[in-house]
């Protein structure tokens, strides 16, 4: 019993990786897999025979990884993968983003749902287009918690100036950018220096390993200083003989948390009412939080169907039609000016018209190119979108999960583009001061 | 800004961090209230086996305390172990819902399919399971697939559309966006969806311990007779085997996973409780489908050609 309820009680990490092709991203992958002990024996029984039936001498732990018919052919990563592994401390969702052509959308994908990003650069070429490019991203998405992993330390005899240097230089740039958090983790996939183990080679590095870092790093959210953002998702109306009356809003609660008690507003209609009780997958409880599913009680008997956002009464954000936001387009069509789209927002889908593209960022540089005309797949952009109802949105800078919206096509259901709402660190005259009071409550 | 008293989240000590299995169970639930919302005829893929009981679990109380609002449909190989379908009939008389059942047995009377040279049936369930979808009209299909059982698997999406031959296409999957799941499909298309895509078997069994939720005793240690073949041991039966040359035992085992009995084999086992359950899988060097499945050895992409064809 013992074992349950230790286990039990460890939290979870989703986590994303960034790198180039050949920055050693799958060996990184591989190793924390395996010293982790989450490749079992007749998963690397089974890359030791495709290895050998290729022809190759030593196991291919990319054979690991690399799920698909196409990608083990063609020896390429066509998409996100997610994979799990555990220690006794935590449990760890990660992203594994290929580090290919299509890379903005994949990075994209993955870090959406990532509280911390690990950027692999390799050490003999520093901090490179494609390292600014990931942390670029990684600020836009507004991650919480970024780690530069320097990778093969063991092909620089292990010297500290040459770590010193890359960290030094990625902090800048990175904390330009906004990124609130960076650790710089000098590391040697290949050899296992500082992954799992203490490396014995860099006796002057005194921080802690990348699992080490993973494992306690903080992640849940600060409360007290989150807006309460319930989307509603569906109508419980059991109308039994049991339970006649009961009428509850089920949700799982996107930012702070909700109280019984609590006055609220719900929106897009503006009409207030007060938590009369909070049920927490059948047990009621008197407070929630982010990110638990409940289903809330209100006192007066108001219109409210899926779509609709219980904000508290004091704290309620702006509905609006007209939302400025960055973009990432992801689809193969392009994304044009005029284009008709679905907006999904929360658990919201209206009509909306691109009405501009004022601008589209070239990460490596973040300059911008104005008035685009489009954007094709794996651009990042401004846009201003005319939405056919008002929408209570937050910036993305306060909430991930109300800030964002997808685009999707009305003709096939493609979806088409993801969205972050109001201000990024791309705007023409970034106000430096406030980016950092914003800070990254979500 | 509303701050409520006394809550200081910021670190894991906190009381307001969740358990990684709280965080699964919210997120699972989640995503059965997005169809919920958003399809019109939603049905629950249920086999009896842990997966679809855990699926089944986690529905109840996403609506509580109103029933699910989705039938389950069972595909029915004709090779079940009679334990499982004695638990599927008395779970669906007890929570009272819904059953369709897809039957591989009356395509092969039917002469619709063949009964393959190596008795498996489990190829066999593509086409009834397809063939069900669309006659019943459903448009969003729950699998209890899991990420970590097989590495293309390991590609699969939340939310993931199936034309309208039941086909998946993992070079035009949609890419997901934080909880933002994309469920538009064409008339004729269907979803399938997977709310337990971030799930371990390790996560499965330590929420069945904590929820207390029943399973089917061929799960825990029994006495069984089996035959060993493809180096598993199966269960002696009418379906076709043993065959000449094996030789029936009888040896205390249990089951990794439920299927059809002529392709999933037991492992030898003395775990007789779920703690013993849970103990013998952390410390098991072989994964689930490695140790008990023979379908996916036939090639090194079996599993990803099945679900191109519409196996979930």
């Amino acid at each position: 019993m013992t074992t349950t309820t230790e286990l039990s009680a460890t939290t979870l990490l989703r986590f994303a990786t960034a790198g180039s092709v050949d920055d050693g991203k799958s060996t990184l992958v591989g190793r924390l897999l395996h010293d982790s002990k989450s490749v079992l024996a007749d998963q690397l029984e089974a890359v030791e025979r495709a290895s050998a039936s290729r022809g190759q001498e030593g196991p291919d732990l990319a054979l690991l990884t690399d799920g698909l018919r196409a990608e083990r052919e063609q020896g390429i990563t066509i998409d996100v993968a997610y994979r799990y592994f555990a220690t006794p401390r935590r449990r760890f969702i990660l992203a594994d983003t290929p580090g290919h052509v299509q890379y903005t959308r994949n990075m994209v994908t993955g870090a959406s749902t990532a509280e911390l990003t690990v950027i692999l650069v390799d050490a003999r070429n520093g901090v490179v287009e494609q390292t600014r490019r990931h942390a670029a991203i990684a600020a836009l998405l507004r991650v919480p918690h970024v780690v530069l992993a320097v990778n093969k330390m063991d092909l620089v005899d292990y010297q500290e100036s040459v770590f010193a240097e890359i960290a030094e230089e990625f902090t800048a740039y990175a904390t330009e950018l906004g990124v609130p958090e960076v650790t710089a983790i000098p590391i040697s996939a290949l050899e296992g220096d500082n992954v799992v183990e203490p490396s014995a080679h860099m006796d002057w590095y005194g921080g802690p390993t990348v699992l080490e870092h993973l494992e306690t790093v903080p992640v849940s959210h600060d409360l007290a200083h989150c807006h309460a953002r319930l989307p509603v998702q569906y109508v419980i109306r059991p109308q039994t003989t049991e339970h006649p009356d009961y009428r509850g809003y089920a949700g799982q609660i996107a930012a702070g948390s909700f109280r019984v008690g609590d006055r609220v507003t719900v929106l897009p209609s503006g009409r207030t009412t007060k938590v009369s009780g909070i049920d927490l997958l059948g047990e009621p409880v008197d407070v929630a939080w982010t990110p638990q599913s409940v289903t809330l009680l209100l006192e007066d008997d108001i219109d409210i169907s899926r779509g609709d956002l219980i904000v508290p009464s004091k704290d309620a954000p702006p509905t609006i039609q007209d939302i400025e936001a960055t973009v990432c387009h992801v689809a193969d069509l392009p994304l044009t000016v005029g284009h008709r789209v679905l907006l999904k927002h929360g658990t919201r889908t209206v009509k909306a018209i691109v009405k501009d593209i004022p601008s589209r960022l070239t990460l490596d540089d973040l300059s911008l190119h104005p008035h685009p005309g489009q954007l094709v797949a794996n651009d990042i952009g401004r846009v201003k979108i005319r939405t056919a109802e008002p929408l209570p949105v937050d910036s993305y800078a306060d909430s991930r999960r109300t800030g964002s919206f997808i685009l999707i096509d009305p003709s096939d259901g493609t979806t088409l583009t993801a969205g972050m709402v109001g201000e990024s660190f791309a705007t023409p005259e970034p106000v430096k001061d406030e980016a950092d009071d914003d800070g990254w409550d979500f | 800004m509303t701050t409520v008293a006394g809550i200081q989240g910021g670190t894991d000590s906190s009381p307001y961090a969740l358990s990684h299995l709280d965080a699964l169970e919210s997120e699972a639930v989640h995503i059965f209230r997005e169809v919920a919302g958003e399809f019109e005829n939603p049905v629950i893929l249920f086999s009896g086996g842990k997966d679809s009981i855990l699926m089944l679990h986690l529905a109840l109380k996403a609506f509580a305390p109103a029933p699910v609002p989705f039938a389950l449909l069972h595909v029915d190989t004709g090779h079940n172990f009679p334990e499982v379908l004695e638990y599927r009939d008395r779970t669906v008389a007890k929570h009272n819902l819904r059953l369709h059942v897809a039957s591989v047995q009356d395509y092969i009377d039917r002469g619709v399919l063949k009964e393959r040279p190596d008795g498996t049936r489990n190829p066999l369930q593509t086409l009834p399971l397809t063939e069900k979808i669309q006659s019943e009209r459903f448009d969003a299909v729950f699998g209890g697939g899991r990420r970590d059982e097989e590495k293309a698997r390991a590609k699969e999406r939340v939310f993931s559309l199936r034309d309208e031959f039941s086909q998946w296409d993992p070079r035009r999957q949609r890419p997901e966006l934080w909880q933002l799941y994309n469920g538009r499909h064409a008339p004729g298309e269907h979803v399938r969806v997977f709310p337990l895509s971030n799930w371990t078997e390790l996560d499965v069994w330590q929420y069945i311990a904590r929820e207390g939720i029943e399973l089917p005793e061929i799960y825990f240690a029994h006495e069984r007779d089996v035959f060993q073949r493809g180096g598993m041991w199966l269960t002696a039966g009418e379906w076709g085997g043993p065959k000449d040359g094996e030789t029936v035992e009888r040896r205390l085992v249990r089951y990794r996973t439920v299927g059809d009995m002529s392709c999933t084999g037991a492992v030898d086992s003395d775990a007789v409780t779920l703690e013993q359950v849970i103990t013998e899988i952390a410390a098991s060097r072989l994964t689930e489908r490695g140790a008990t499945r023979a379908d996916d050895k036939l090639s090194e992409a079996a599993m990803e050609d099945r679900k191109r064809e519409g196996y979930f």
